[in-house]
């Protein structure tokens, strides 16, 4: 009864504190939602300017590019100085000879790539026929990295207001109070668990509903595993925030944790490929929760994968959350021994 | 069972405390009998809220031992039998006055009807009945400090330790206040209270004067002031600490 008494103080406090719940519910959705402006426009046509006489190459290249055409380098290389172009296409001794703007490597890539498929076409007439096994020719860099982020932000947001609440719980003398109680230290780790679990169920709902059904994110697996995903990746937050917050003593002092603890994470979750790092310091990824939560959602939401497919990546999660609960308990220790 | 019965509230033998290589508490010893209003007077940083802490388990003796009621503490389920106000107001700011007392209560075991009415009684001896449902933050200091004495009230223990009770309240309601208090010792209550307003401490049962970590009197308020050839307990204070100071 006491763990109830306490979820219920928690709802209490929460559903007065308007900022907090703001910043729970709505800071994800709106960061998720520009994210997808940002990496998820329409595919960009490179400006390309073509020196000389129309060729089968310019007729091909029309399909996918803005083709503007100059009688000489000099115009064209005026232009592309001026930012107006991507790139210049000229034939020298008929073989096209290609000078990139060359600032932006995506969009040095981009333009590569229409020069590509254009000249295959040209050269052979046939193009090749390509399959996915994952994805498709409209998944954007959006959905590829989109549930990882779904996964950071649930665990961001959580581990920063479940450290902040247990620290004021600390330094307003609250605990102290509570400790003078027949309360059990165990019975604050769980009502804290279950109080703050509530609002992270929410949080894991609303996230997993807006990206799919709002903003469109590729979802080819049951929104269930997703949501319990996020549900787990959020408790490992939730006692790992609490957990380190016994070793904070202001508010600034947590936030100090996001450069060694959150970011970090980030880096190692599939947001960028770690393919070209240091294998020794790949294995790095391993002691990360984000890292199985990214990997868990990744796998649901791109490729489909079922509970079975993705039970190391719950084992592991549930195994961190209940030992970091543990800690908690133990660490109460320094504050009332029994 | 039956031996414990007659045993006293508050049992503190030779306890010492140091934080660092600092010694706060020295070497104390005192018992305290059911049913009597002690009161540790002393001035600020004296070693009163750390006495306190020592009493109520809360904090761990270097060395020394704490008996309640005859159970050794520091001890979880002896945590239930006495109500206690810290010395800073532990609220919950965007809780309610009734929300905070409910908590509490609840922590201790009371629910339903039982919860409802302590909590109209305990509310209604320090006066907050008509601000039960203002959210604490909109409290004045001495609204939280009776906040957290009808709170420590709650669950109607034997024995109670109040921190400064009366610090930042009205003299009115003071003196109200510590009309209660000795009302509940007449119903067989303990209580023990710490202060450093000399004023308050005439109307303890018996005072224990502590300064620098020593205890150096305990004994009813008007045997203290003969000790020290005085008029008034402050006066008495000046005089036995500088004695104190004299012998060590
Ligand atoms: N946790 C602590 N760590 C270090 N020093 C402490 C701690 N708690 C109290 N003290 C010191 O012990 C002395 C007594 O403090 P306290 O018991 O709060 O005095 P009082 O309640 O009589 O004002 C003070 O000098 C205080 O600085
Ligand atoms: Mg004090």
């Amino acid at each position: 009864m006491r763990i109830r008494a306490l979820v219920i103080r928690i709802i209490r406090q929460f559903v007065r504190d308007k900022r907090t719940l703001a910043l729970l519910f709505l800071a994800p959705l709106l960061i998720l939602s520009l994210t997808k402006l940002v990496f998820d426009g329409r595919t960009v046509s490179p400006d390309i300017g073509l020196v000389g006489s129309a060729s089968a190459l310019a007729e091909k290249l029309e399909e996918q590019a803005d083709i503007t055409v100059f009688d000489t380098f000099e115009e064209a290389d005026q232009q592309l100085k001026n930012g107006k172009l991507d790139a210049i296409i000229q034939l020298k001794d008929n073989k096209p000879d290609v000078t990139l703007e060359g600032s932006d490597p995506s969009v040095s890539r981009s333009t590569q790539l229409v020069l590509q498929k254009a000249m295959q076409q040209s050269a052979t007439g046939d193009a090749p026929a390509v399959h996915y096994l994952y994805g498709g020719p409209n998944m954007a860099s959006f959905d590829s990295f989109g549930p990882v982020l779904i996964g950071f932000f649930s665990f961001f947001f959580v581990f920063l207001l479940a450290g902040v609440s247990f620290l004021r719980e600390r330094t307003s003398g609250t605990l102290e109070r509570l400790l003078a109680t027949p309360i059990r230290r165990s019975e604050i780790v769980l009502g804290y668990l279950a109080g703050f679990g509530i609002f992270t169920l929410i949080q894991a709902s609303l996230i997993a509903w807006f990206s799919v059904q709002v903003l469109g994110m590729s979802m080819t697996g049951h929104i269930v595993n997703m949501l319990l995903i996020n549900l787990l990746l959020s408790l490992t937050a939730l006692t790992l925030g609490t957990l380190l917050s016994s070793f904070a003593s202001s508010e600034f002092q947590i936030i100090q944790f996001i450069p060694v603890i959150i970011v970090p994470q980030a880096f190692f979750s599939g947001l960028f490929n770690l393919d070209a790092m240091n294998p020794v310091l790949q294995k790095l990824s391993y002691i990360m929760p984000l890292y199985y939560g990214a990997d868990a959602m990744r796998g649901i939401m791109i490729r489909g994968e079922g509970i079975s497919d993705i039970q190391l990546d719950i084992y592991v999660l549930a195994g961190l959350s209940i030992l970091f609960a543990i800690l908690n308990v133990i660490a109460l220790k320094k504050h009332r021994r029994m | 069972m039956e031996k414990s019965e007659t045993k006293p509230a508050v049992d503190v033998s030779r306890i010492v405390r140091r934080f660092g290589d600092r010694t706060v508490l020295d070497d104390i010893t005192l018992t305290v009998p059911r049913g009597e209003l002690f009161g540790l007077l002393g001035p600020s940083g004296s070693g009163k809220t750390t006495m306190i802490k020592l009493i109520t388990g809360i904090d761990k003796a270097d060395s020394g031992k704490v008996e309640l009621f005859g159970e050794l503490m520091p001890q979880l389920k002896m945590l239930q039998t006495f109500g206690y106000m810290a010395q800073s107001d532990a609220l919950y700011q965007e809780l309610t006055g009734k929300e905070n007392m409910a908590f509490y209560g609840s922590l201790y075991g009371l629910s339903g009807k039982s919860l409802a009415s302590r909590i109209q009684s305990a509310a209604s001896l320090v006066n907050l009945t008509d601000h039960l449902n203002k959210q604490t933050s909109a409290y004045s200091g001495g609204m939280k400090r009776r906040l957290s004495l009808a709170i420590a009230l709650l669950h109607e223990p034997q024995l109670l330790v109040l921190d400064e009770p009366t610090v930042g309240i009205d003299p009115v309601l003071r003196k109200a206040i510590w009309n209660e208090l000795t009302a509940l010792t007449q119903q067989g209550v303990t209580i023990i209270v710490t202060t450093h307003v000399m004023d308050e401490a005439e109307k303890c049962d018996r005072l224990g004067l502590i300064r620098d970590g020593k205890l150096i009197a305990v004994d009813t308020p008007q045997a203290i002031i003969d000790m020290a050839g005085v008029q008034t307990i402050e006066e008495a204070f000046i005089t036995l600490g500088g004695r104190q100071e004299e012998r060590s």
